[in-house]
């Protein structure tokens, strides 16, 4: 298990060399360089060509590849071109907004959709079950700046129980994670129901039903974790995709989280701060990924057992 | 001597927004105690429908009970409530399902999952370490070394599986065991093995027995009596002596036999039953055999045929009730 999970980690190496390529590649397609951004269109063609020098942007794309991972590997993430700030200490002193904003979407996501999604499959047909799939498929297309705006409209300004924006207090965060939560999790209960629906067809329900057990154990101990696998997997991608920034309610509750950090620094081409919030994405969605593949071996035997039969 | 279990006039379906599948239609049979029955027929002919009538484990929306009685000790298993139902299975009446590879949960220890019927039957109140002898012994009675309790069904193979389900289905002691087609998902050596432990425990446990299957070796080898089943219905029954050695047959059997080679005979081909089952959604009128045998007349495919009797061994066919109305 620990030789999988080391070998795992090492093939992280590769992946954010790619993102890193790919991250610096596609902002040297885009046009106009960083200094023209950062002087404004009135700036002469010297000053621009000067400043393009001073950040190193004149040499050949190759090299700034170069350079910037043998940077990297030596813990410099380089500095932002408009703040001149470590680009580490900008992201990291605002990485932890995301992260708990992320973590918050996901628990109340899981803690609604889950156990609403076992009740309509073992109720499977029932007004209970009819209600909730098609209110599920309606929270899922509500667009979150949408309901974020209903939100804020209701619990802000109607009632004045919530900040509209801002993370100055715990509860500032309410209202922005149930705005990400809510169509999240309509997804996780759509997929507990589908997974809980095909377990309990197995052979083996029927076979602790035939020991007499009661209903409520034969799901919650011999259904539920056979039907978990599958929600984890969409639970684990989509928690690390919310970490990647929650853009969209970052700005509907002007949250200065990553998501609005990134957007800025794509409007003014800081390349050095794309490339460091696009590594620590890729990174963070490597590291869920991980996670939720030594999640399933905790829940199946046969996938533990797969993972020590595996030569590192 | 009373019967253990005894079914009468049972008919279930399956009933859906499109189609009503008439899948057992009107069967009756007694199992005593310490006997084993066969129920034979092909896939579709309602012996698991039957097993899964007597248990109450019909699918919840589309199986229904129509009518007829299921006695168990002389007491309807059908006007019981779920809760007493659910007391009965595996404590009294438990079942062993046809496929090993499927039957077990594959997230749970193979210990776990035989404790599991014990904890929940646990009317002596039995200590935690009492309950882990008895799955110790459980798993020394079918063959299983006691260390291997804490393995996942995975890392056993498909008769060792059967095994551990074959321990759950006697862990409480049950006065009846109904085994669907427990050997059919087996290899040949295995099946005899497992075959012969389960009639060994069978018999040092009294236990009764509904063996399911579509294999006349098996029946011959475990059963004292047998059921055969076409479509629903039981068309030919008596003692494993009656079947195998009575002069009298339903078409259909002698059709089953004919389609098992003989060793002593040379046959170049096997004689198999022309056609096929028909469709449970739409079942023929008068005998339900009638489109598949040679010898049918225009009353068979008017009337359903009468039961014909001969001491334990009846026969549903009119071919013989002809005979007995004119001897008579």
């Amino acid at each position: 298990m620990l030789k999988y999970i080391v070998r795992r980690v090492l093939t992280m190496i590769p992946t954010l060399l790619v993102v890193i390529f790919i991250v610096l590649f596609l902002m040297n397609l885009t046009p106009g360089s960083p200094a023209l951004n950062i002087l404004g269109p009135d700036a002469t063609q010297e000053m621009v060509e000067e400043l393009n020098h001073k950040l190193g942007y004149d040499r050949p794309f190759f090299v700034r590849f170069v350079d910037y991972v043998v940077n990297l590997v030596q813990g410099d993430m380089g500095t932002t071109y408009r703040t001149n700030r470590s680009v580490f200490k900008e992201i990291v002193t605002r990485y932890p907004i995301t992260v708990r904003l992320s973590i918050l979407v996901i628990v109340i996501a899981c803690c609604i959709g889950i156990p609403l999604g076992i009740l309509s499959a073992v109720k499977q047909y029932s007004f209970f079950d009819t209600a909730g799939t098609v209110g599920a498929l309606f929270m899922a297309c509500i667009p979150a700046f949408w309901l974020g705006l209903m939100l804020v409209l209701l619990f802000s300004l109607k009632l004045g129980w919530l900040p509209a924006s801002g993370t100055d207090h715990w509860y500032s965060y309410i209202l922005p994670a149930l705005t990400q939560a809510i169509p999240q999790s309509a997804r996780s209960m759509r997929m507990t129901r589908t997974s809980m629906l095909e377990t309990i067809r197995q052979d083996y329900i029927k076979t602790a039903r035939s020991k007499g057990q009661i209903e409520r154990k034969v799901i919650l101990k011999h259904a539920l974790k056979n039907a978990l696998l599958p929600v984890v997997t969409m639970v684990g991608v989509d928690f690390g995709f919310i970490l990647g920034g929650t853009i969209v309610i970052e700005r509907v509750f002007s949250i200065n989280g990553v998501g609005t950090l990134i957007l800025d620094a794509i409007q003014t081409k800081d390349i050095p701060l794309v490339t460091g919030c696009a590594v620590f994405f890729a990174f963070f969605y490597m590291l869920v990924l991980l996670i939720v593949d030594v999640l399933y071996a905790l829940i199946d035997p046969r996938i533990k057992a797969r993972y020590r039969g595996q030569k590192a | 001597m009373d019967s253990l279990l005894s079914v009468r006039n049972l008919v279930t379906r399956y009933e859906t927004d499109s189609a009503t599948v008439e899948a057992v239609n009107d069967i009756s049979f007694d199992v005593l105690p310490g006997e084993t029955l066969g129920l034979v027929g092909e896939t579709g002919a309602g012996k698991t429908t039957t097993a899964l009538s007597i248990l109450q484990l019909l699918p919840e929306r589309t199986g229904v009970i129509k009518s007829g009685a299921i006695c168990y000790k002389g007491e309807d298993l059908l006007s019981k409530s779920k809760e007493e139902m659910r007391l009965i299975r595996g404590a009294c009446i438990s079942m062993i399902f046809q496929d090993p590879m499927t039957a077990l949960n594959p997230v749970l220890t193979i210990g776990e999952q035989i404790r599991e019927s014990l904890e929940i039957h646990n009317y002596d109140g039995l200590s935690r370490e009492q309950l882990d002898e008895r799955v110790d012994e459980l798993l020394e009675m079918v063959g299983i070394r006691t260390s291997r309790k804490y393995d996942y069904p995975h890392q056993f193979s498909g008769g060792m599986k059967q095994r551990v389900v074959i321990a759950i289905s006697l862990a409480c002691n049950p006065e009846l065991i109904i085994a669907d087609e427990p050997t059919t998902a087996l290899d040949v050596t295995i099946q005899a093995q497992v075959l012969a432990m389960m009639m060994d425990l069978k018999n040092r446990l009294k236990t009764s027995m509904i063996m399911i299957t579509h294999d006349l070796g098996i029946v011959a080898q475990t059963c004292d009596k047998v059921a055969i089943m076409y479509a629903g219905e039981i068309v030919e029954s008596g003692t494993v002596r009656d079947i195998y050695l009575g002069e009298k047959h339903h078409p259909y059997t002698v059709g089953l036999f004919g389609s098992i080679p003989d060793l002593e005979k040379e046959t170049r081909r096997l004689s198999p039953i022309e056609g096929i089952m028909p469709d449970p959604r739409n079942l023929p009128t008068g005998c339900k055999f009638h489109p598949r045998c040679a010898h049918c007349t225009a009353r068979c495919e008017r009337e359903a045929p009468p039961v014909y009797r001969e001491g334990s061994h009846e026969i549903r066919c009119h071919l013989f009730a002809a005979e007995d109305a004119n001897g008579n």
